[in-house]
């Protein structure tokens, strides 16, 4: 279904412009970072993409041949989990994704076993920790095995642990195949989970660039402030 | 004051023995409210969780009557379904005025809107939290209010013992519809009502204990029900 293509992309919410006139192609290679600072629209930018909203004007189109199945999935910043067990949520997702139900519990238990929360199973899924409950939301996403995984900053809320396992989890899920799509405000992350940067400024698409680049020799004086004002911390 | 102490001591008698004649109203009253508390959860439910779901034209009116419904007063009730049922009402054919199925319909008719409108706020509340993401996992409508519903469940039972309880001490649609007739349609209410008038004070007491019990048993259930969810599910 790669590549998406967005043309002239804008939304506005009451006559204020989140998106301004985006113009970009997300291809089925590289991992694809959306950096920028808080309020840049990085998130409705990937709601836009994932289809969860519509453009106000312009056009997002899929190019690629589709077959069939819903391919993209997402995950949020906070993960809405059911209440029902771990395994579950993940069988939910697999039924609303038309899996046969022998298929959606060897599927769903795979995922379980391959983010390491097999020994959660049958817990309920909102009782477990913030860490766990990301891992869940990523495994559920997983599960469908979809062409694209949009990720909307799944590790603002998380501590350097948690961090590090979805961050692992996700270099799983794309050696499976899978192009990621994630947004971020956190340079370091940009660093080792990115190979191109799409770097976003109040609405605006600032620049797209090939990672080492961007870090090295960003071609906007904006990108370039963000990136030395993050330095001390990075 | 001794006369009240009498009165109570005979009541306790009354309960201790199982007295057949308090039994009998005792019974009455829970098969009327309960069959009417089916009835309402059964259409109440759906309909809160379509109009927490569902976006269609007229709907803030719905809500507000909706809303406004939970306050009918229950002669009101009484009195139109007398009209509807009585011999030249609409519905006089049925003859069912005067039995306790004509107190079952006033009874739906009084806590439906209870029902429908205390589910909807909880269902449109969830529905905030999950709405991207059922979305996301390609849920349509239908498969999201049915998910609402159940994720909802313990707030959903709270809703329900409410109507229940509603129900059980309504007096003034009962008296109407029912007639408060010996041994047909006497329940606990209109059983106090007459009694006291009469000056029957223990029937009336004994009465009036095992409502406020069967009201108060309702209330620590339904919170009993939702604290324990909560811990054991998030």
């Amino acid at each position: 279904m790669l590549p998406l293509v967005l043309d002239q992309v804008s939304f506005a919410v009451n006559g204020k412009t989140i998106i301004d006139r985006v113009s970009m192609e997300i291809t089925e290679g590289p991992r694809t970072v959306i950096l920028g600072p808080n309020g840049a629209g990085k998130s409705v930018l990937m709601r836009l993409c994932h289809g969860l909203f519509a453009p106000t004007s312009g056009t997002i189109s899929w190019r690629g041949a589709a077959n069939g199945r819903r391919r993209q999935a997402m995950v949020f910043q906070r993960p809405v989990l059911l209440r029902r067990s771990a395994l579950d949520n993940i069988v939910y997702g697999l039924k609303l994704a038309g899996f046969s139900p022998r298929e959606r519990e060897l599927r769903a238990r795979d995922v379980l076993e391959a983010v390491g929360l097999v020994n959660v199973a049958e817990r309920p899924a909102r009782v477990l920790s913030g860490g766990e409950q990301q891992k869940l939301a990523l495994a559920r996403a997983w599960a469908l095995g979809p062409e694209v995984l949009f990720l909307d900053e799944p590790t603002a809320n998380l501590d350097p642990g948690a961090t590090r396992d979805v961050e692992t989890i996700i270099g799983q899920i794309r050696a499976g195949g899978t192009k990621i799509v994630m947004a971020t405000h956190n340079l370091g992350q940009a660093k080792r989970l990115g190979d191109e940067i799409l770097y976003l400024n109040q609405g605006r698409l600032v620049e797209q660039t090939p990672v080492d680049r961007f870090f090295t020799k960003p071609a906007s004086a904006e990108a370039e402030a963000f990136i030395r004002g993050e330095l001390p911390w990075n | 004051m001794g006369e009240i102490t009498l009165a109570l001591e005979e009541a306790g008698r009354l309960i201790a023995a199982f007295d057949a004649k308090l039994m009998e109203i005792v019974f009455l009253s829970l098969r009327v409210s309960l069959t009417a508390v089916v009835i309402a959860s059964v259409l109440g439910l759906p309909l809160g969780a379509a109009i927490a779901v569902g976006r269609f034209p007229g709907r803030q009116a719905l809500i507000v009557i909706l809303n406004a419904l939970m306050g009918l007063p229950p002669v009101v009730v009484g009195l139109l379904v007398y009209l509807m049922l009585s011999r030249a009402g609409p519905l006089g054919q049925l003859g069912i005025l005067f039995t306790p199925a004509a107190m079952v319909v006033a009874q739906t008719i009084l806590i439906l809107p209870i029902v429908a409108a205390l589910s909807r706020q909880v269902i449109e509340d969830a529905w905030q939290e999950y709405r991207e993401q059922l979305k996301s996992l390609g849920a349509g409508p239908m498969s999201s209010a049915l998910t609402l519903l159940w994720d909802t469940r313990y707030s959903l039972v709270t809703i329900v013992l409410a109507g229940f309880g509603r129900a059980a001490a309504e007096v003034g649609a009962v008296m109407i519809v029912g007639g408060n007739i010996d041994g047909v349609t006497r329940v606990m209410t209109t059983a106090i009502a007459l009694e006291t008038s009469k000056g029957d004070l223990p029937l009336a007491l004994g009465l009036g204990v095992i409502l406020l019990s069967l009201v108060l048993a309702l209330n620590a259930a339904a919170y009993r029900i939702k604290e324990s969810a909560q811990r054991r599910y998030g």
